[in-house]
């Protein structure tokens, strides 16, 4: 019995269930919460991956700090918004189409493609201390980068979301 | 065996879906949500292809971790963006903001 496989489903299963019920859904709020549950299938796939430090990354960054701040930002503007049953259907045609001609395209690629076979044996050791050491070796100036692009996007969200005074 | 080919498959669904989210969903937020579904999906190719590509490292991790950072900084900014939106149009939905257009 191969659980790799029966893992891959479930979580994959999870991911794409939450996607579709955030299409289908009529109450933004339970949009938002949908997603949860899509982002929280992607972490199990990446620790299927080996990829252990993204998978609780991604559990904190995007279940946690994306989806409540998404859910802030829905009572902060109409809180009951609904969706509207699709009004357009030539315009949801045409993104259904559009949609569905980019996966039938990225699915033939995929399929005709001969990748590489992946080995079995793990990839590193201890994932955590491999990574830390990477960031803090190679990637340092990037990193670097990426805290001062945090700093400058929470300044600019505070001095953006800020009530002007009034002249 | 779960391959690269069902990883990259999932991905593919899972971006497809946020495209379609993006392009047909009228609230702002939803709007904003898909477009992070899309970069998850991203994010699943690099995983995979972090594993299973030619060169399996941890090159792919790294990379996501930085898609990571810049996904939480678009989420704030357009967040704070729609809701100064908000504040002075009163609409949260993207086929009324059409200032521009008028």
């Amino acid at each position: 019995m191969d659980w790799t496989l029966v893992f891959f489903f479930v979580f994959a299963l999870i991911a794409l269930g939450g996607a579709l019920y955030m299409l289908n859904l009529q109450k933004v709020v339970h949009m938002a919460v949908a997603l949860a549950f899509t982002f929280f299938g992607l972490a199990g796939l990446y620790v299927l991956l080996e990829a252990e430090f993204i998978a609780f990354a991604q559990i904190m960054v995007y279940s946690g700090a994306i989806t409540i701040l998404m859910l802030y930002g829905i009572m902060m503007t109409r809180h009951d918004a609904e969706e509207a049953p699709l009004r357009r259907p030539v315009h949801t045609a045409l993104a259904f189409i559009g949609a569905l001609g980019l996966f039938g395209f990225l699915f033939y690629g995929i399929m005709t493609t001969p990748w590489p076979g992946g080995s079995t044996e793990p990839l590193v050791e201890d994932n955590v201390r491999e990574l830390g050491l990477a960031l803090f070796n190679e990637y340092v100036i990037p990193f670097e980068l990426a805290a001062i692009l945090l700093l400058v996007a929470l300044v600019g969200a505070v001095v953006l979301a800020k009530r002007e005074v009034e002249d | 065996m779960v391959n690269l080919a069902s990883y990259l498959t999932v991905s593919a669904l899972l971006f497809c879906l946020g495209l379609f989210g993006v392009l047909t969903k009228r609230n702002a937020v939803i709007v904003l949500l898909s477009i992070e579904l899309m970069l998850n999906a991203v994010n699943l190719n690099l995983v995979a292809f972090s594993k299973f590509g030619a060169f399996p490292g941890l090159d792919g991790q790294v990379l996501t971790l930085f898609s990571l950072t810049v996904a939480a900084a678009e989420a704030s900014v357009g967040l704070a963006i729609l809701i100064t939106l908000f504040r002075n149009r009163g609409t949260a939905e993207v086929n009324e903001m059409d200032m521009m257009k008028r």
